[in-house]
């Protein structure tokens, strides 16, 4: 018997061994393929940058079939989408927060969260038809835009989009607030809206910061819902009426043209700068996202 | 990297025509394989045909595939691809291209095609003159009143840029054919990502205008006269009228084989030129005369 111990002691050791090397080997294989992605991005469209002249890329028409490549209007028209979604989504988002983790009782709290994870389950090739066909005829008639296909229209698909995740960040900082704060808040005489508006919402600030730039970056780099709903007009969005215009996104410009290049080509290295600056800026949001995370870390381990 | 639209057109075809041939070890050991790709005009049309010929030939397995003239075109190019299909002619660097890989494309005219002009159905213009629709696409018209409508302005749709379509509808009436031009779609135009982005557009905006095959053009959208010029007849597109030359914005429908066909791919080019040919016109194109 003793024997026996003896003997099969040494291999679970061996199997573990192996497997936590496996656990590693997987962990570290998603941070290498991430450099990979990018490495491949580079390769294949650091080229542009040479063999386009830069005012040409910096310029303000992108006919790709005639070698222009002003990058600028799809540049403008993904920021003007985006900035105008954020701005539609966070006071519906930050609200429904609210009220989901401090307003509501419970049992409407158990049929709230349910439904908001499903909206955000919905495939954006049905929010884009949706928008097509229903919102776009409807804001083309109340706001008397020559069409319904607009930066706007794409911003209200967006915005819904970015909803569930500025939801649940959100209220997940709403959360993390010490009831000790809304205690104090109530002891002192605030009304519940009072201690929610200037106690709970201010100090969970930070991860409503989160919130947005993790809802920002989902709406830059969505693409089927706003090639649908946009019109794709490469054109500069500068006068004031441009949010009712029709614009092309970068996104929904590689999208649209990737399936159609030569292997090789300028415009297909064209195509792949615009995935380099899209990577640039999402990575940014992001890296913007995480400061803020480990600053409420470390405010967090000071409380 | 596969076109957007052409992820929805990859099925083999052979999935659904009953009583071919299992594939791998059931095939007859001379079952062989057609890939044919290119155009989302033809796509429609190559699918027909190729299903249509492989009921009769079931030794033959003709897989079709969409993507775009310059998706064809490429994989012509890059020896993938048996036919391949495209709504415009193959360009010069093209064609230097494929002989750089030793592939020399052999040009078939397998159909023609009428591009229409069309607007919402409550939109009173009924014709435009060539000058009037390249006016309107490089935005020196922009309102309805201007041709005749009334006081609305106008929306301007189009095909995305890797359509064959736009590049002939770009060159032949927006330039009018004229080679030293260097007029260019509006950056206000609308690209739109498929045929039926622009029949909804133009089903619901009486401010719209586009353009596309007349084998796309569903009754729900108003179909314009168009003139070539001034004085001339206005003339709507249909079969007839691209046959005897009167409508002037048709074009012929291409594909291109590697090198002169032989054997099967032989075969079906003869098949889809001669009995074929009816297959052209119930799907709304102009077949070869």
């Amino acid at each position: 018997m003793a024997k026996n111990d003896v003997s099969t002691a040494p291999q679970p050791r061996w199997i573990e061994f192996a497997i936590e090397a496996l656990i590693r080997v997987l962990g570290f294989s998603s941070i290498g393929f991430v450099v990979l992605i990018f490495l491949f991005l580079l390769r294949e469209g650091i080229p542009v940058f040479f063999e386009v002249l830069p005012g040409n890329l910096v310029g303000t028409r992108w006919y790709p079939t005639f070698d222009l490549f002003g990058m600028l209007p799809l540049l403008l028209g993904s920021i003007l989408v985006t900035v105008a979604a954020i701005a539609i989504a966070l006071p519906l988002g930050l609200a429904t927060a609210v009220l989901v983790r401090e307003v509501a009782p419970n049992w409407a709290r158990e049929i709230l969260k349910p439904m908001i994870e499903v909206l955000a389950g919905i495939p954006s090739v049905v929010l884009g038809f949706f928008g097509m066909t229903l919102v776009a005829p409807l804001i083309r008639e109340t706001l008397g835009a020559p069409t319904g296909l607009t930066a706007f229209t794409g911003a209200l698909i967006l915005a819904y989009m970015s909803l569930p995740t500025i939801i649940s960040v959100a209220e997940d900082a709403l959360d993390a607030v010490p009831k000790s704060y809304r205690d104090a808040g109530l002891a002192m005489g605030a009304t519940q809206w009072q201690t929610i508006w200037r106690v709970v919402v201010p100090a969970g600030r930070s991860g409503i910061v989160t919130a947005v730039m993790l809802g920002m970056g989902r709406a830059i780099g969505e693409t089927m819902a706003v090639m649908m709903v946009t019109g794709n007009a490469a054109r500069m969005p500068l006068s004031l009426d441009s949010l009712f215009r029709p614009v092309r996104t970068m996104t929904a410009t590689v999208a649209a043209e990737m399936g159609e290049v030569a292997q090789g080509s300028v415009h297909y290295h064209a195509l792949f700068g615009i995935g380099i600056i899209l990577f640039v800026l999402t990575f940014a949001i992001n890296l913007v996202a995480a400061s803020t995370i480990f600053q409420k870390r470390r405010r967090g381990g000071l409380r | 990297m596969a076109g957007l639209l052409s992820f929805s057109l990859i099925w083999s075809l052979t999935a659904c025509s009953p009583g071919r041939p299992a594939s791998g070890a059931g095939a007859p050991a001379g079952a062989r394989t057609i890939e044919n790709k290119g155009s989302d005009t033809l796509v429609n049309l190559a699918l027909a045909w190729a299903e249509t010929y492989m009921a009769g030939h079931p030794e033959v397995r003709i897989s079709v595939t969409g993507g775009g003239s310059g998706t064809g075109i490429a994989a012509m190019i890059n020896g993938t691809v048996d036919i391949a299909n495209a709504s415009r002619g193959m360009k010069a660097e093209e064609i230097d291209a494929a002989e750089a890989n030793g592939i020399s494309p052999v040009e078939f005219v397998v159909a023609r095609d009428a591009i229409a002009v069309v607007v919402h159905p409550s939109n009173p213009v009924d014709g435009l003159t060539l000058q009037q629709i390249s006016d309107i696409y490089v935005r020196k018209i922009t309102n309805w009143s201007q041709v005749g409508g009334e006081d609305r302005p106008i929306v301007l749709l189009s095909r995305e840029s890797n359509s064959g379509t736009y590049v002939y509808f770009l060159e032949n009436v927006i330039r009018m054919g004229d080679k030293e031009s260097e007029l260019l779609f509006s950056p206000d135009t609308l690209l739109m990502p498929s045929s039926e982005g622009i029949s909804a557009e133009v089903r619901q905006n009486p401010n719209a205008i586009g353009y596309d095959g007349l084998g796309y053009v569903t009754p729900d959208q108003k179909m314009l006269v168009v003139a070539r010029d001034e004085g001339g007849p206005y003339v709507l597109p249909s079969v007839e009228t691209v046959n005897d030359g009167s409508y002037p914005i048709s074009r012929p429908l291409y594909m291109y084989t590697a090198g002169e066909p032989t054997g099967d791919v032989r075969a079906y080019m003869d098949w889809l030129l001669s009995d074929g040919q009816p297959l052209v016109s119930e799907l709304g194109f102009v077949p070869l005369e």
